[in-house]
């Protein structure tokens, strides 16, 4: 019985979802969607990192790093090649390319996951917030390197007018993919090797578990899935520029992971959705009321509270109990 | 050929200028890491506190410029002391990534809550005019305030190395840092020792706040952040947890920092913060104990 339960609850699920976008674009008017669209952005991000940060313990801050690479690279690659030659000055070969979407998307994640994989290998030596120091480092080192690069990224100015290519379809599949993957991860034998270099790692690396590589996946696979995140962020807004992708942004998807309880999809999948839509309350409040920073107060504050009291996060690393009746039958 | 070592002459007291500001930032940051390893971001904005205390009594209250120094040590400590046990106290014993993200939390709130009161504007920050004078020693151009920020800067660091050598305080937070537990058990207050731990390192970073308004002249509630993280990066260059370290780390990274914007050409200048993060994770990774820290199993 349970298990013919648990076998059904995610092919349910999934059919909701696309229930609730067919009937959420039918009804609902443009600024209501934009703001379901970013909540979607940010559970693919929180899932995302749940698996760099969650699974595999690297505390990362570089986050919005990846996002920002994945995000300029589907840029330009989507960017009209006659607006190209206006704006940037781009090698011929890539001011004449105008690609699709989905292929600019799945680039751009590339692209990130490549910078994760170049980043990664030496800066995973370092272990804890160590590690965090320096993949913040590297967050800072490609902020300035986009407003620096005039010629492909129109420094601090951004690229705008992008085509309004993200729609609810996109960002539902993407979260599907995301989440789908992320789940594979935990259950099969890689996410457990993960998870056990979390735990500890001598002990893991007496099993035979190849620290490194492990690590090094972890987070291109985090850094993929960012990318993509940045690349449907970009033609969601319809307009990218470097402080987008700020060490804000990072606390805030940190704090998404930690507040769900690191290590736990569902956890990252609930607590996204109730931060994102808790900062888009707060943003038209902050606006009527002029008391701009009082969101961000309020996030630390409930970071800071959720730290001192249930430092395990809501679910603690675990998923809940109807997801997995058929491992425990 | 003389223009050319006057100009670098000139960048080497800018440099020395900048690197005190980062030592007494630093310090602070290397001897709350010594003592519970705790990477505070939230020491930035001790800071930024330090900066706008020093504006509203020069010029609100129209205060004496020593006695604001004073007040300012004074709140520095106290803010270090408010910080410690309201958001790190409570949390003691969680893992070190825990206090990593509560210190984020704290920096971010006290950011935001200086744009709720002070809002996001730059403001002017003017000394009297007997700090402002120019002095000349050779082709080297300095102010007033410049020599101050760095004979304090030096006394200060000298008088807190006294302190932490000869006092019976400063045994107690060398040895808490040693080891937290037989420390406990030699009857040292921990907790005691952790908050003056914090509110020596604030206090520091309280009066780096006053130079720093004086140095640039502008301060925003978010002035603390950047400088902050440098600092940070002194710490790590010197060797997290020492303080002649952090001194050390502080005028290495204030000197390499003038001189890569004064000596390369200007196109490379917009990069400074890049070549800061840079070094940060080179050292990191060829020398991740710093110049003179100790031997630490965490870090690689």
């Amino acid at each position: 019985m349970n298990g013919i339960r648990s076998h059904l609850i995610f092919p349910a699920l999934i059919i909701c979802g696309i229930g609730f976008v067919a009937i959420a674009r039918s009804m609902l008017d443009e600024y209501i969607l934009s703001i379901i669209n970013f909540v979607g952005i940010y559970v693919i991000l929180a899932v995302s990192l749940n698996i760099t940060n969650g699974f595999a313990g690297l505390f990362s801050l570089g986050h919005p790093g990846f996002m920002a690479i994945g995000g300029y690279v589907t840029a330009i690659l989507t960017f009209p090649v006659a607006r190209k030659s206006m704006f940037l000055e781009l090698p011929q070969w890539l001011a004449n390319l105008q690609l699709p979407f989905i292929p600019a998307l799945l680039i751009g994640g590339v692209c990130a996951g490549l910078t994760a994989l170049l980043v990664g290998v030496p800066v995973l030596r370092l272990r804890g917030h160590y590690l965090a120091v320096a993949t913040m480092g590297f967050l800072i080192i490609v902020q300035v390197l986009i407003i620096n690069w005039e010629s492909v990224t129109r420094g601090p100015l951004g690229l705008n007018g992008l085509s309004a290519l993200t729609n609810l379809w996109w960002v539902y599949l993407c979260m599907l993919v995301t989440v789908y993957v992320s789940w594979k991860i935990k259950y099969s034998s890689y996410g457990r090797r993960m998870l056990a270099i979390r735990e500890d790692e001598t002990a893991a690396q007496c099993l035979g578990v190849n620290i490194f590589r492990t690590r090094v996946a972890a987070l291109v696979i985090g850094a993929f899935f960012a990318g993509i995140a940045g690349g449907l962020w970009a033609h969601l807004v319809t307009a990218i520029t470097p402080m987008s992708f700020s060490l804000i942004l990072a606390f805030n998807i940190v704090v998404m992971v930690v507040v769900g309880g690191a290590g736990s999809i569902t956890g990252s999948f609930i607590a996204a959705i109730i931060f994102s839509v808790l900062t888009e309350i707060f943003r038209p409040l902050e606006e009527a009321l002029s008391v701009y920073g009082i969101g961000e107060i309020l996030m630390a504050l409930i970071l800071i509270l959720i730290l001192i009291y249930r430092p395990q996060g809501l679910f603690g690393g675990r998923e809940p109990a109807v997801f997995h009746a058929r491992h425990t039958r | 050929m003389n223009i050319e070592l006057e100009y670098i002459a000139q960048q080497i007291v800018n440099g020395l200028i900048l690197g005190s500001m980062y030592a007494m930032v630093a310090i602070g940051f290397s001897m709350i890491y010594g003592i519970i390893r705790l990477i505070n971001f939230a020491h930035g904005d001790v800071v930024m506190i330090g900066a706008f205390l020093t504006l509203g009594l020069m010029q609100v209250v129209g205060a004496p410029f020593p006695l604001v120094a004073l007040a300012v040590l004074a709140a520095g400590a106290a803010m270090g002391i408010l910080i410690e046990k309201t958001a790190f106290r409570p949390m003691r014993g969680a893992p070190q990534v825990t206090g990593f993200i509560a210190s984020l939390a704290v920096s971010i709130m006290l950011q935001n809550l200086g744009i709720l009161f002070l809002t996001a504007q730059p403001r002017n920050f003017t000394f009297p005019d007997y700090l402002q004078k120019l002095i000349h020693i050779g082709g080297v151009s300095f102010r007033m305030v410049d020599l101050i920020i760095m004979m304090s800067a030096l006394s200060l660091m000298g008088t807190l190395m006294l302190l932490v050598k000869k006092t019976k305080m400063g045994v107690a937070m060398r040895a808490t840092a040693e080891n937290i537990d037989v420390a406990r058990l030699m009857g040292i207050n921990i907790n005691r020792t952790i908050m003056a731990t914090f509110a020596v390192g604030s206090a520091l970073a309280g009066i780096a706040g006053l130079m720093w308004g004086g140095k640039f002249g502008q301060i925003d509630p978010l002035l603390g952040f950047i400088p902050g993280l440098k600092s940070f990066v002194a710490a790590v260059i010197g060797g997290v947890g020492s303080i002649p370290g952090a001194i050390i780390g502080g005028y290495v990274l204030g000197l390499s920092e003038v001189l890569f914007v004064g000596l390369l050409p200007p196109i490379y200048s917009a990069y400074r913060d890049a070549f800061v993060f840079a070094t940060l994770i080179l050292i990191l990774l060829i020398l991740p104990n710093g110049i003179l820290g100790k031997t630490m199993e965490e870090r690689s």
